[in-house]
């Protein structure tokens, strides 16, 4: 009798804490309302398929960029998760082939990404982008307004975009004109427009060209002349995130460059206190890009749940359910038709549409440098590298002349240490 | 009635106390047993092997492997997968022109962080000592409201190092409250954590402020200890308070304030989260310090370098080994001084 209460006891215990055959889980992380909305998603898909049980185990998003590749390592981890490190990660992939209804559905619709999620040369099917991002300007219209600086056009480059924000910032007495994320990603995106070029014949990183310098350099002396925010930029080191997004929802620079993940924040941040809108990316002199990039949900191959794997991610990815993600959780959507098709994002912001249809307009003017880029697996010690020399530099610890060089030796050594 | 309160307080100790009792009763014959088989040494091996096996898995265990590691070099997170490249991330951090210039290292950021280690230990230390022993000196004293002020300093002890950092980043930032009331005052705001030596001098500030109520006990309990004849007796002498400090308090502190010496240098040479959360090892690089620069090469970036994180770990390992050797010659050495007096 003692011994079938502990075994019963036992039975309990494990039963809070291990997943069932028939379970999923799903790691998830959330920008914003996108794991409620999953959640409910999910929870339809339960209704309609009881003898699977989904489990969604909303985590930060420290722990999928810390924990989760550690787990992986090792063999384990969830059955499906939500990862923005997609390509570095690329070997611990399901291929759901085998498991989904119709792989030609899924080639259709989100074939264009699926080199990002992959190992090169690899044919899986992975999983499928939840959303596209795209890197972008935001202006603070009311800042304008009342400078009466007329908000610049489309075609504009970064410096008549500095330009005009610097004559908003001596007008209306602002600390500094504009920002810039404290991120090798959102630069990257002014550095291609300016010509560069990161990835080598070889397809190694190649020295950092004229298009990086020619930017660097502008940066550099936009901090200097006090136009860009220094504190995004210089109070941190290393590869330290730092977004610039507070100072524009404060209402303290005419001009923020940050991308399409931020028009949920911000339309929920600053509401009715002046009026803003996306702008898509200013042009350089190669041309007027913004960087591509995303999260992806991806199925995991150390699942023992393929099958039912199979099912949520057959689910999820239906057009309908695409759709319904995208109205409610305000991202452009990575999935063809839906892109293709009349998106009617739920919200009453004005601010926002005009922003989303500003997004999806500059999303079919990403230059080919930049487009190549997600699905290339040393974006991440290139952008690393440049954040923390750029930062040095306009901290007054290196000249650029000195910050090229180790960016490229900084590139070079970590190529190395992981090639070994 | 003192009678009746010792005779509850000993009949509720005897019941408290009883299941120890009989424990002890319950264990003794197998003890008696296995200390006749093993005798007295055999016996301490057995009560010091469950401290020395916790020991051995939580310390001894994660040092093997972390010096395992700093022989490794190549992407793979796990040991058996990486390759062995023998000194080579030693090589790499003492790659230097000059040890004294950074910019001539390969690994330039960790000799960055080590210089800039180096004078936070150095103006860190001094000026914890010096505020804790001012502090214990003045909660010493017969102060109104004595235990509140002791509260009051002991408070930022119980805060985590992230509310800590995140609370004076918001009093220091551009638009934070310290600037609110230099605008108030008709002064010019200054950016504290933008400017490079106002963002070291923060870092030093805030780590005095949220540890020195610690420190500070320490040496309140020192000076506590302190015979209060050996004063009475100045005090009967007519010697000058000064002279009572240095001839009476300081000496008589002196183990204490050994420990608090130390305690405060090991605890500064491994400063991190606080300051990360503060400046973020900015303006620059001017707040980045050794464990700053391990957790962003072995965790924070992209492609982990664990091997080169490990050996710059192990570096900062052997320092403080170093100093806690040094800490204790000179502990040995006060105590037979002690004696011999």
């Amino acid at each position: 009798m003692r011994m079938n209460s502990i075994i019963l006891g036992l039975s309990a215990g494990l039963l809070s804490s291990t997943a069932f055959a028939g379970d999923v889980r799903v790691m998830w992380y959330s920008d914003g309302v996108e794991g409620e909305v999953i959640q409910d998603l999910l929870n339809r898909f339960m209704k309609d398929n009881p003898d699977i049980n989904v489990i969604l185990d909303n985590v930060a998003y420290k722990v999928v960029q810390e924990q989760l590749p550690v787990e992986l390592e090792a063999g384990r981890g969830p059955d499906i998760a939500r990862v923005t490190n997609i390509k570095e990660l690329a070997d611990h992939w399901l291929d759901l082939t085998p498991v989904v209804a119709d792989p030609a559905y899924w080639q259709t619709n989100f074939g264009d990404q699926f080199d990002w999620m992959r190992p090169d040369g690899s044919k899986i099917i992975p999983g499928f982008m939840t959303q596209i991002t795209l890197t972008g300007g935001f202006v603070n219209k009311t800042l304008f307004e009342q400078a009466g600086v007329p908000i610049p056009a489309d075609t504009a480059t970064w410096d008549e975009w500095v330009d005009a924000a610097g004559k908003v910032q001596q007008s209306q007495q602002l600390n500094a004109a504009f920002a810039i994320d404290r991120s090798g990603h959102r630069i990257s995106a002014a550095n291609i427009s300016y010509g560069a070029n990161y990835i080598g014949a070889d397809r190694l990183p190649a020295p950092i060209d004229a298009g990086t310098k020619a930017f660097a350099e502008k940066l550099v002396n936009w901090v200097a002349d006090g136009r860009m925010n220094k504190e995004i930029w210089v109070s941190a080191s290393g590869t330290t995130y730092r977004a610039g997004a507070d100072d524009f929802i404060n209402g303290q620079i005419a001009y923020y460059y940050s991308g399409s993940w931020q028009v949920a924040n911000l339309a929920s941040k600053i509401g009715k206190n002046f009026d803003w809108v996306a702008t898509g990316s200013p042009c350089g002199t190669a041309a007027c890009t913004g960087m591509p990039g995303g999260a992806a949900l991806v199925a995991v191959k150390y699942t023992k749940n393929a099958a039912e794997v199979g099912k949520v991610m057959d689910f999820l990815g239906r057009e309908d359910i695409m759709r319904e993600f995208t109205e409610r959780t305000l991202f452009l959507p990575a999935h063809k038709g839906v892109f293709a098709g009349k998106i009617d994002y739920k919200t009453d912001d004005e601010n926002v549409k005009a922003s989303l249809e500003a997004f999806l307009k500059a999303s079919g003017k990403i230059a080919p440098n930049a487009a190549a880029l997600p699905a290339w697996k040393w974006g991440t010690p290139v952008y690393g590298a440049l954040v923390t020399r750029i930062s040095q530099v306009m901290a007054g610890e290196l000249k650029l002349d000195e910050a090229f060089v180790r960016i490229d030796e900084d590139i070079k050594a970590q190529v190395a240490e992981a090639s070994k | 009635m003192a009678d009746v309160r010792n005779g509850i307080a000993t009949r509720a100790g005897a019941i408290i106390l009883a299941p120890v009792g009989w424990l002890a009763n319950v264990f003794d014959a197998p003890l008696r047993m296995l200390q006749r088989r093993t005798g007295s040494n055999g016996m301490a091996v057995f009560f010091l092997a469950p401290n020395m096996l916790v020991f051995g898995i939580f310390v001894l265990f994660p040092l093997v492997i972390n010096i395992l590691y700093s022989m490794t070099g190549g992407g793979a997170l796990f040991l058996g997968d990486r390759t062995f490249v023998g000194a080579d991330q030693y090589g790499r951090l003492f790659s230097c022109g000059s040890y004294l210039d950074p910019k001539s290292c390969t690994e330039d950021l960790f000799w960055i962080a080590v210089w800039n280690t180096l004078a936070f230990v150095v103006l860190q230390v001094a000026m914890m000592v010096a505020v804790a022993l001012v502090t214990a000196l003045v909660l010493n004293r017969e102060l109104r409201a004595r235990s509140f002020w002791r509260a009051v300093f002991f408070f930022p002890v119980l805060l985590s190092p992230v509310v800590v950092g995140l609370i004076w980043r918001w009093i220091l930032q551009r638009q934070g409250l310290l600037n609110l009331m230099v605008f108030e005052a008709g002064g010019t705001p200054v950016n504290w954590l933008v400017e490079r030596n106002w963002a070291f001098a923060a870092t030093i500030m805030v780590s005095v402020w949220a540890h020195v109520g610690f420190y500070a006990l320490i040496l309140l309990a020192g000076l506590q200890a302190i015979p209060k004849d050996l004063y009475e007796a100045a005090e009967m002498d007519g010697t000058r308070p000064m002279r009572v400090f240095w001839r009476i308090t300081l000496p008589l502190l002196a183990p204490n304030l050994l420990v608090v010496l130390v305690l405060t240098l090991i605890r500064a040479v491994q400063i991190f989260d606080e300051v990360y959360v503060l400046t973020g090892g900015g303006p620059g690089t001017s707040t980045l310090f050794l464990t700053q620069y391990i957790y962003e090469v072995g965790f924070a970036s992209m492609l982990r370098n664990p091997g080169l994180a490990s050996a710059a770990s192990i570096l900062m390992g052997a320092v403080l080994v170093v100093l806690t050797l040094i800490q204790l010659s000179i502990a040995r050495r006060n105590e037979q001084r002690g004696k011999m007096r």
